[in-house]
């Protein structure tokens, strides 16, 4: 079954375990810098939202990518980066919408999440479940049975 | 080094030299980091007798090896200082996102030397070091101070600054980083004040490495778990302790006069959660999330950040017998944004409004703020005087002993060691007395907590001694090193072994739960002898008088008083001091502090 990763900024606390589970998990150390999903906050509105590669379908990185190493797996339904094709052109980084890809000065590649190929560290060491890693047709289910509930409640205060 | 970064910065700030220096590891494995290292260097560079306003005192922003790392809550960092406000060593601790962000430049501490000719900040930005003209935000409060650094710097920059009442040396200031965040107690704002030191600007790219990665990850898999059992402190924040202190007899209301308060409902943490909190927001690292972001909306008390947590919240509340959470929530904001001690602020009005109530001082005094117990208008107003400077305000600046002293009332501040105690009556919690005077820097819960056991677990009997001299100096020690590791009091229940086993596969130095502890010991020591040096004796190990003499009126702990006496000669003979509470040559050989 395709899995996907599902954000609830509404749970997440800004506790920035997940990058560090992430850097752990790919870099063996806590270089945060390296870590393939970040936390934005907002210190006057004490907000904050985990960023990560969506895994697009029609993905602007797999397209633009000349010696394919950003393909598209139909399997798992998940963008992979094979990193002995990779040029270090950075396109990617470049076509990107959301800014998931990024170049490593340090080590020299693209840093991309790979979801830890199917068990990823960052919903492993979220302490609040702010990060979902969900069968994709439960995942929408998960957003639209919340809103339902909204909806329900206006209905019934109504 | 692993956990370590292996470097230091010295900033001198009268000569505008800048100095890389390595970490001693041998000192690092003995002081561990943050709160015990930094002591370590204050003991060995800084005579304790210095005024601690002048340049001749060194502010020191440290980090523990753990810092940085996946270790529950290990986001932790402390400012190491001689305090203004208690002559001792001041170590001021703080979460938020600063502490790992030095270290992720590289470096575990930063020491400010001497004095800057004019405002100046410091902006770090890996090996690329400038000390900066800081005219343009002087007078600024903490939230303007940030953003605009953020602005001149970058935007993933961490801040850690002083308000106003830094810059106006206010006794009872505090460091602020990322916005809410304080290294609160012991005035050490005052000290970065007085340098001319407005902000420490830190953007890193670097790497926090582990000895152990397998070992460390298999640690943090069982502590995550644990640490997250402090549920009710995720849901209701350290406001949840309200009710049961209250329950209890041992909440201090009206300058300590009581020690329940009619209005700790409309106070607690249960209310706050169901009124005015917006979410739950963490540090670095932490599965809690005490943090509470809030907002009020009423005009009168209009504002948005942080708080209260539950020192704040008695501060401001109980002891100032206001049970209305929005003006205490605005008077939180308020030192947040002025750059104060929340303990401390609220303390001081609460005993400005005991020596107004008796008539001590009057309107003539406050300039015309009429100072009653429960005047929550006053309150706040009496915030914002402080953080300003101005009116009343100066004489608050300088907390409750020095105000009392004035006027001729010393025995009216709640204090120890001219600190300001936090939201636990060691009348009816016989332990936190002993805590309470005994504490290296004064007046504080985090120099060890009995109230734990004492109160929630209902392990100890409250209302006695016995046994406590020995409960006291076990948790002050494990406490030191705790702190020293760059993590949070809030997991210190785990206990010892677990993070000496997280320090173990950290670090690669091999400490199990009783070398960690041992350190522990060490540093507390350390402190003891930094405060001897600076002039302080037994005599100083006391608590107010009220608290020794005078008996709760009423309420479930009515009719109890501290009874320190019977518990203070077994502290100094277990602690291996002499009757002068000094330590012995032995003890001190014992801990490889004497040849």
């Amino acid at each position: 079954m395709s899995m996907m990763l599902i954000i609830h900024p509404d749970k997440c606390t800004g506790c920035r375990n997940c990058e560090l589970a992430c850097a752990m998990e790919h870099e063996g150390q806590f270089r945060l810098k390296a870590s393939r999903i970040h936390v934005y906050g907002w210190e006057r509105e004490g907000f904050s939202v985990p960023m990560m590669c969506q895994q697009c379908n029609e993905a602007p990185c797999t397209t633009v990518c000349i010696p394919k190493a950003m393909q598209r797996n139909r399997a798992t339904g998940q963008v992979d980066l094979d990193a002995a094709k990779c040029i270090g052109c950075k396109m990617c980084v470049q076509a990107c919408p959301f800014g998931n890809a990024a170049w490593d000065f340090a080590t020299e590649a693209i840093l991309k999440c790979d979801t830890c190929n199917g068990d990823p560290a960052c919903v492993r060491f979220c302490p609040n479940a702010a990060l979902e890693w969900v069968a994709d047709t439960v995942s929408a289910q998960v957003r639209k049975r919340a809103f339902a509930g909204k909806l329900k409640q206006a209905f019934l205060e109504a | 080094m692993h956990g370590w970064m292996g470097k230091r910065l010295r900033v001198n700030l009268t000569d505008g030299r800048i100095t890389t220096e390595a970490l001693d590891p041998a000192l690092a494995r003995d002081y561990i980091g943050a709160r015990g290292l930094g002591t370590r260097w204050m003991y060995d560079e800084v005579d304790p007798r210095v005024d601690a306003l002048s340049p001749e005192n060194k502010l020191m922003f440290v980090t523990g090896p753990l810092t940085g790392t996946l270790a529950p809550t290990a986001g932790r960092y402390d400012v190491v200082t001689k305090s203004p406000l208690t002559g001792t060593i001041a170590a001021s601790n703080s979460g938020g996102n600063w502490g790992p962000e030095l270290k992720f430049a590289g470096y575990d501490a930063l020491i400010f030397e001497g004095k800057a000719a004019a405002p100046v900040y410091l902006w770090i930005e890996d090996d690329k070091v400038e000390i900066r003209d800081a005219a343009h935000l002087w007078g600024k409060q903490v939230p303007e101070t940030t953003e605009a650094l953020y602005a001149e710097t970058r935007a993933d920059a961490r801040v850690a600054c002083i308000g106003p009442a830094g810059e106006n040396l206010s006794l009872i200031a505090a460091i602020m980083n990322d916005m809410h965040r304080a290294a609160g107690r012991s005035g050490v704002g005052a000290v970065m004040g007085s340098k001319n030191l407005k902000a420490v600007v830190v953007r890193g790219t670097g790497a926090v490495t582990v000895a152990d990665k397998a070992g460390f990850l298999d640690t943090v898999a069982r502590a995550l778990p644990l640490a997250k059992k402090a549920r009710i402190t995720s849901r209701y924040g350290t406001a949840a302790n309200i009710n049961p202190m209250n329950a209890i007899g041992g909440l201090p209301t009206a300058n300590w006069q009581e020690s329940q308060f009619a209005g700790a409902e409309k106070v607690s943490g249960e209310t706050l959660a169901e009124t005015l909190l917006l979410r739950s927001k963490a540090c670095f690292a932490c599965p809690i999330a005490c943090g509470r972001v809030t907002r009020v909306n009423t005009p009168k008390y209009r504002g948005e950040g942080e708080g209260p947590e539950y020192e704040t919240d008695f501060a401001f509340g109980p002891d100032c017998l206001v049970d209305d959470l929005e003006a205490v929530t605005k008077a939180g904001y308020l030192c947040n944004e002025m750059g104060l001690d929340t303990i401390s602020m609220g303390s001081t009005v609460a005993c400005a409004m005991e020596l107004f109530q008796r008539g001590y001082i009057t309107l003539e005094d406050t300039e015309g703020l009429r100072l009653e117990f429960g005047n929550a208008e006053a309150m706040v107003e009496a915030v914002r005087l402080t953080g300003l400077g101005e009116g009343f305000g100066k004489k608050l600046q300088l907390g409750s002993w020095r105000l009392a002293d004035l006027y001729g009332h010393a025995e009216l501040s709640m204090t120890s060691k001219k600190q300001e105690m936090a939201a636990y009556d060691p009348r009816a919690t016989q332990g936190m007395g002993l805590c309470y005077s005994t504490s290296n820097r004064g007046g504080c819960h985090v120099r060890g907590f009995t109230v734990g056991a004492e109160v929630f677990m209902a392990a100890m009997d409250r209302k006695a001694t016995e046994g406590k001299a020995a409960f006291v100096i076990g948790q002050q020690n494990r406490q030191a090193a705790l702190d020293s590791t760059g993590c949070c009091n809030m997991v210190g229940g785990l206990g010892p072994d677990l993070y000496g086993e997280f320090m173990t596969r950290v670090t690669g130095v091999a400490y199990d739960g009783a070398a960690y502890s041992k350190a522990g010991e060490r540093i507390w020591n350390l402190e003891r002898l930094f405060n001897l040096k600076s002039g302080l004796t037994a005599a100083d190990d006391t608590l107010p008088p009220r608290l020794l003499h005078d008996p709760i009126p009423s309420g479930p702990s009515k009719g109890l008083v501290n009874r320190l006496p019977e518990m203070l000669p077994e502290y100094y003979s277990l602690r291996g001091w002499g009757a002068d509470g000094v330590p012995t040559q032995e003890k001190l050989r014992d801990l490889a502090l004497a040849p």
